[in-house]
């Protein structure tokens, strides 16, 4: 794994002007991503998470200090096609298959017809949707549009994935399996992952790295190294050191609401 | 009065309703969802013609529907060329300017928030307008030929079929076009793939209001002067002449032409939007 800096944000602020007064939602923060790293950005809703998420992807223009993205600015990473975005909900279009949603992408990059079936092919294999592909969306369960959403963002072989709460609305069974299935994904890619939730346990079991925040002002208030193997089986989630960066993750969130 | 029609409108009328009672409790079949609105027609023109017959209602007043199709038969030629200029001709040409023309409208609009602010209120003046009043003066403009009842139409259609475009084009959600720009579409990428598809009922929906208007439209300017051939030119003249039987025969086409249209676009709206919820069921 080399130790290449894929995300690097220095004194990163952004204020909404609102018509109650302006509202603080990053503040003053600092982060480093290297290649090939999980990172989970968690904390309460209105700490700004799904907001620094949106700035990586330039779809929120920060108010103050700067962001790379790939060595890049934010909207030259987005022209360059340098992420895969999977949004809260599926957002599949309904009016197209789920191999032409997943060849969504792909039209719009000009990427050749033949190259185009064979991706989506693969990408279905990679979320477990073979034989899906002729299916429309609103003929799946929430779990399988969720993952043929992943499978959009994976089909143009982006290296970074920003994932905004891509599980919240699924139940916790279908969550252990998908949060199961993206480690093997991550695993068999090795694409780096930023990977906003409001789930302790989802954050510790997944990522490699751990950023906790805190609301009004949003700002970092813990990162975290997790010192669990790559691999990992279901039942991780039972071991002392699990509970323990479990619980480390607990007190930054307290930490973080004990200022207010 | 004939005692023995009006009790046989009577029964008729009872016996068709009861038996409509009865089919619509059965398994819904695609027969019985065909058969009932057919009964229901043809009881209603049962009841019409004794009713008509048995208390002695005068022609001039209600012709007797046995009447209005003879006339019909008898007239076709008649029929089927004033179908051709006022439908054919008037409405359909009408439609396609005024539909295409708003379409393309909306999109600019969309494009331009000047023409937003600028355009939208000039359309809602010119919806505004009175058709009657504005229907002799586009007569005067453009003559007696059916090309004044397509101007009359495209006025018609085109503030519907306008807001509905408009409104349609708004109805992606904002995740969806998130994902367009994280994908780095260009506008017209975005318009084909994400706002047009998104828009479709919306469009339909404009499209299937500006049918009706368009015939409406297109039968309405011909009292305001045409040749001597359309389906409002012999509706005004043959009222003067108290034939009303050919006047219901015209009603008749109108409500054909009409409804066939409608379950034409209807039939394509299906077809678009498949995927709506409104069309899945």
């Amino acid at each position: 794994m080399s130790s290449e800096v894929v995300i690097k944000a220095e004194h990163l602020s952004l204020t909404f002007e609102t018509n109650d007064g302006p509202v603080h939602a990053l503040q003053d923060v600092n982060l480093e991503i290297k290649r090939g790293e999980f990172v989970s950005f968690i904390g309460p809703s209105g700490c700004g998470k799904t907001t620094f998420l949106r700035v990586m992807a330039d779809l929120e223009q920060p108010t103050g200090g700067s962001i790379c993205v790939n060595g890049m600015t934010p909207a030259e990473a987005r022209k360059a096609r340098a992420y895969g975005y999977v949004f809260q909900a599926a957002g599949l279009y309904p009016w197209r298959t789920i191999g032409g949603n997943i060849r969504l992408p792909l039209e719009i990059m000009g990427i050749p017809k033949a190259e185009q079936a064979e991706r989506v092919a693969k990408v279905l294999k990679l979320v477990h949707l073979e034989g899906f592909e002729k299916k429309f969306p609103w003929q799946l369960s929430g779990g399988m549009q969720q993952r043929a959403s992943i499978a959009r963002a994976l089909a143009f072989d982006a290296d970074l994935l920003l994932m905004d709460e891509p599980f919240g609305a699924l139940d916790e069974i279908v969550r252990d399996h998908l949060n199961e299935q993206l480690l093997e994904l991550w695993a068999e890619t090795n694409k780096t992952i930023c990977f906003v939730t409001h789930s302790i346990p989802e954050a510790v079991y997944l990522s490699t790295k751990i950023v906790v925040m805190s609301p009004r002002p949003g700002r970092v208030t813990d990162v975290i190294e997790s010192t669990l193997p790559r691999e990992r089986p279901l039942d991780i989630r039972e071991t002392q050191e699990f509970l323990d960066i479990a619980h480390r993750v607990r007190e930054g969130l307290r930490a973080g609401h004990g200022d207010e | 009065m004939n005692t023995t029609l009006v009790l046989g409108a009577i029964v008729f009328w009872l016996a068709a309703w009861g038996l409509n009672i009865w089919l619509s409790k059965q398994k819904q079949t695609r027969f019985i969802r065909v058969i009932v609105p057919v009964i229901f027609g043809i009881t209603l023109l049962v009841v019409w013609e004794l009713l008509v017959r048995g208390l002695n209602i005068k022609a001039v007043l209600l012709p007797p529907p046995s009447m209005i199709g003879a006339k019909f038969v008898d007239s076709l030629p008649i029929l089927w060329a004033d179908f051709q200029q006022t439908f054919i001709k008037g409405a359909l040409s009408g439609y396609f300017i005024g539909c295409g023309a708003a379409f393309l409208t909306a999109i600019a609009i969309d494009r331009s928030p000047f023409l937003q602010k600028g355009l939208l209120p000039v359309g809602n003046f010119v919806a505004a307008l009175p058709i009657i009043g504005m229907a002799p003066i586009l007569v005067m403009w453009l003559g007696f030929g059916w090309q004044s009842k397509a101007a009359v139409v495209v006025i018609m259609v085109f503030f519907p079929m306008l807001v509905n475009t408009v409104q349609g084009l708004q109805a992606a959600d904002h995740m969806q076009k998130d994902l367009m720009r994280t994908y780095a579409a260009s506008y017209w990428q975005s318009l084909l793939k994400l706002r047009l598809p998104a828009a479709a009922p919306f469009i339909f929906n404009g499209l299937k209001i500006s049918t009706t208007l368009a015939l409406i439209g297109a039968i309405v300017a011909e009292f305001f002067g045409s040749p001597i051939v359309g389906m409002g030119f012999r509706i005004s003249t043959e009222v003067g002449r108290l034939s009303l039987d050919m006047v219901w025969a015209e009603i008749a086409v109108a409500a054909m032409a009409g409804s066939a249209f409608y379950g034409v676009v209807s039939l394509l709206e299906r077809a678009a939007t498949f995927w709506h919820p409104s069309q899945r069921g």
